[in-house]
C-alpha cells in the first residue's frame, strides 16, 4: 500500500496531466453535429496514431544487433506511420467535400 | 540540455495542436483546417523525437536508417491507401488504420518487456510493469478486433456467434485479469507474458465476432479509444506528453462519441456490447409470413408520383453507398426542385455503416447542408410529406422497432416514414436489412416498391421525370 501511493506520489504530475486531458476531451467533443461524427471519429483516429513517436524511441534506443528489437520495432514504426499518413489523408479527403458549395440564388 | 528544452516545447506544441485540431473538427466550417493543424502538429512530434530524442542514460541512438525506412514505407502505403479507398469503404478504412496504431502499440510493449527484464526493480510497485501489460492488453485487443471489424464491413468475415460466445469472452476477460496481476505480483515471466498476448488478441476477434449490423460502428468507435488508451500508456511509459495528451484526448473524446452514438439507437454501450444483435436477429422480429404480398411500382409512376408532390423527402442507406448512386440521386432532386417540388434529405443518426456517413455521401455529391435534416428535426414533418422515398435503407425505417416488442431493435429511434401518405422503396430484392431483420414495411398499403440497383433505377427515374 505505501509503495502505491508512493508510485503515486512520484507521478503526481502525470496524474494531473491526465485528469485535465480527459476533462478537456470530454469537453471538445460535446456539442458536435452528427454531420461530423465520421470524419470526427476519422481525426481521432490519426491523433492517435502518435504512439509511432513510442516506436521510433524505442528504435532508437535498441542496440543494432538485437534483431527481434529491431524487426517488431520496425514494424510497429511502419505501422505506427500508417496509422498516423493514413488517418489524416483519410480524414481531409472527407473533409474536402464538405467545403462550402456557392449557394444557388 | 537546451535540445531536451526544445523537444519538451515542441511536444507542448503537437499536444496543443491535437486539442485546438479536435476542437476545430467538431465544427464544418473549420473542420478541415483542424485537421490539418493536427498533421502540423503531428509532424513536428515526429521530428523533434527523430532530431532531438536523447536517451537518459546518454547511451548513443541508433538504427536512424531504419527509422527513416519505416517512416517512409508507413506513408507511402498509407498515402496509396487513404487516397485510393472508396467513400463506400471509409468505415472499413478508419477500422483498419486504428488497427495499425493498436498493433504499433502492443509491438513497443513488447520490446519494453524485453529490456524491461533486464532492469532491477527497486520498488515492489513496479508500474512501468502495469502500464506495458496493460498496454499490451488494450493495443493487441484493438488491433485484432478492429482488423474483424474491418473484414466484417469488407464482407470477408460473417458475423458468427459461437457457442458460449459471451461465456467465453466473459473467461478470457478474467484470464487476462489474472495474467496481469501474476505477473504484476508474482515473477515476470516471459511465457505468461506471450499467453496473455495470445489471450488479448483471441479475446479482441471474439469481442467483435458476434456484433453485427448497425451496431458495427460503436463497435469501431469504442476501439478508438481504445487504441488511444494504449498511446497514452506509450506516453507514460516515456513521460512522453505529446503520446499521452494524444492519447487521453482520443480515450476520452472517442468514449463520449462512442456513447453519444448508442443514445442515437436507445440502447445502452452494455446492450451493444453483449446483445449480440446477430443472435437476437435470428429468432427475435415477427417472421414474414409467405402469404403477405408486396406491390410494385413502376418507373414511369414513381416519376409521376414525384413530379406532381409537393414534398419529398429522400431517406438514404446503406444501398445508396454501396450502390454509388449518390450523383444521380442529387440530379433526381435537381429536376425536382425545378419542378417546384420540396426535397429534403432524411438522415438516420446511423444510416449506412457510421454516423456522418450519408452526410459525406451526399456532400460528396454536392447536395446543400441545408438540405440534410436530421431525424428529430424530419420526423414531424414526415406526416405532411406527400412521398418518401427510401434509398437502400431499411433497419431505420423498420415500424418494428416502435411496436414489435420482441424485435431485436425495439426502442431504437426511426424515421417515420410510415406517417408519410406514400413510400416508394428502391430496393435490390426482398432480402432482409443488415441487422437481419423482417420489415413490415413493405407490406403497408402505402408502401410501393421499386426493385433494382439504386443507380440504375434513379437514372431512369431521372429520365422519366424529365419528360414528365
Amino acid at each position: 500500500m505505501e509503495q502505491l501511493l508512493n508510485y503515486i506520489g512520484q507521478n503526481m504530475e502525470m496524474i494531473y496531466f491526465l485528469i485535465l486531458a480527459i476533462l478537456l476531451g470530454v469537453e471538445v467533443i460535446s456539442n458536435v453535429p452528427a454531420i461530423l461524427h465520421t470524419p470526427l471519429m476519422s481525426g481521432a483516429n490519426a491523433i492517435h496514431g502518435v504512439v509511432v513517436v513510442g516506436a521510433i524511441i524505442v528504435m532508437l534506443q535498441a542496440s543494432p544487433d538485437n534483431y527481434a528489437a529491431l524487426s517488431i520495432g520496425f514494424l510497429a514504426v511502419v505501422m505506427g506511420t500508417l496509422n498516423v499518413v493514413g488517418g489524416f489523408v483519410v480524414t481531409d479527403r472527407m473533409l474536402e467535400m464538405f467545403k462550402k458549395k456557392p449557394k444557388k440564388q | 540540455m537546451i535540445s531536451l528544452n526544445i523537444l519538451e516545447i515542441s511536444y507542448l506544441i503537437a499536444s496543443l495542436t491535437f486539442v485546438v485540431g479536435l476542437k476545430m473538427l467538431s465544427h464544418p466550417d473549420t473542420a478541415r483546417k483542424g485537421n490539418l493543424i493536427a498533421a502540423a502538429g503531428m509532424l513536428i512530434a515526429i521530428l523533434a523525437t527523430l532530431v532531438l530524442y536523447q536517451s537518459y542514460d546518454a547511451n548513443k541512438l541508433f538504427n536512424y536508417g531504419l527509422i527513416f525506412f519505416g517512416l517512409l514505407v508507413g506513408s507511402i502505403i498509407g498515402t496509396i491507401m487513404a487516397q485510393k479507398v472508396k467513400m463506400t469503404a471509409m468505415p472499413q478504412m478508419v477500422s483498419f488504420f486504428n488497427g495499425m496504431g493498436g498493433a504499433c502499440a502492443a509491438l513497443i510493449a513488447i520490446i519494453e518487456f524485453q529490456n524491461h527484464q533486464h532492469v532491477t526493480v527497486t520498488s515492489a510497485f513496479d508500474g512501468a510493469l502495469l502500464v506495458m501489460l496493460l498496454g499490451l492488453v488494450i493495443g493487441s485487443v484493438s488491433f485484432a478486433g478492429s482488423m474483424i471489424a474491418y473484414g466484417k464491413l469488407e464482407g470477408k468475415i460473417k458475423d458468427k456467434v459461437l457457442p458460449f460466445n459471451q461465456a467465453v469472452n466473459m473467461i478470457l476477460l478474467f484470464g487476462m485479469i489474472a495474467l496481469i496481476l501474476i505477473q504484476f505480483f508474482g515473477e515476470i515471466n516471459p511465457m505468461l507474458f506471450y499467453v496473455l498476448l495470445g489471450v488479448a488478441l483471441i479475446y479482441g476477434i471474439l469481442f467483435v465476432m458476434p456484433i453485427g449490423g448497425a451496431d458495427m460502428p460503436v463497435v469501431i468507435s469504442l476501439l478508438n479509444s481504445f487504441t488511444g488508451i494504449a498511446a497514452a500508456l506509450g506516453g507514460f511509459l516515456y513521460s512522453n506528453k505529446a503520446m499521452l495528451t494524444g492519447g487521453i484526448l482520443v480515450g476520452s473524446a472517442g468514449t463520449i462519441l462512442t456513447i453519444l452514438m448508442c443514445k442515437a439507437m436507445n440502447r445502452s454501450l452494455t446492450n451493444v456490447l453483449l446483445g449480440a444483435f446477430g443472435a437476437a436477429g435470428a429468432a427475435g422480429g415477427k417472421s414474414a409470413s409467405g402469404d403477405q404480398t408486396v406491390r410494385e411500382i413502376s418507373i414511369n409512376d414513381t416519376a409521376v408520383l414525384l413530379s406532381y408532390s409537393q414534398k419529398v423527402v429522400i431517406v438514404p442507406g446503406y444501398g445508396l453507398a454501396v450502390a454509388q448512386a449518390q450523383h444521380i440521386c442529387h440530379e433526381l432532386e435537381q429536376l425536382l426542385e425545378e419542378k417546384g417540388v420540396e426535397v429534403n434529405y432524411a438522415i438516420h443518426p446511423v444510416a449506412g455503416r457510421m454516423p456522418g456517413h450519408m452526410n459525406v455521401l451526399l456532400a460528396e455529391a454536392d447536395v446543400p447542408y441545408e438540405r440534410l435534416q436530421e431525424m428529430e428535426e424530419i420526423n414531424p414533418k414526415l406526416a405532411s410529406t406527400d412521398v418518401v422515398v427510401v434509398i437502400g435503407a431499411n433497419d431505420v425505417v423498420n415500424p418494428a422497432a416502435k411496436n414489435d416488442p420482441s424485435s431485436p431493435i425495439f426502442g431504437m429511434p426511426i424515421l417515420e416514414v410510415d406517417q408519410a401518405k406514400n413510400v416508394i422503396i428502391l430496393k435490390r430484392g426482398m432480402s432482409a436489412g443488415y441487422a437481419g431483420i423482417e420489415n413490415e414495411l413493405f407490406f403497408y398499403p402505402k408502401t410501393r416498391m421499386l426493385f433494382g440497383d439504386a443507380k440504375d433505377s434513379l437514372q431512369k427515374l431521372a429520365t422519366e421525370v424529365k419528360e414528365v
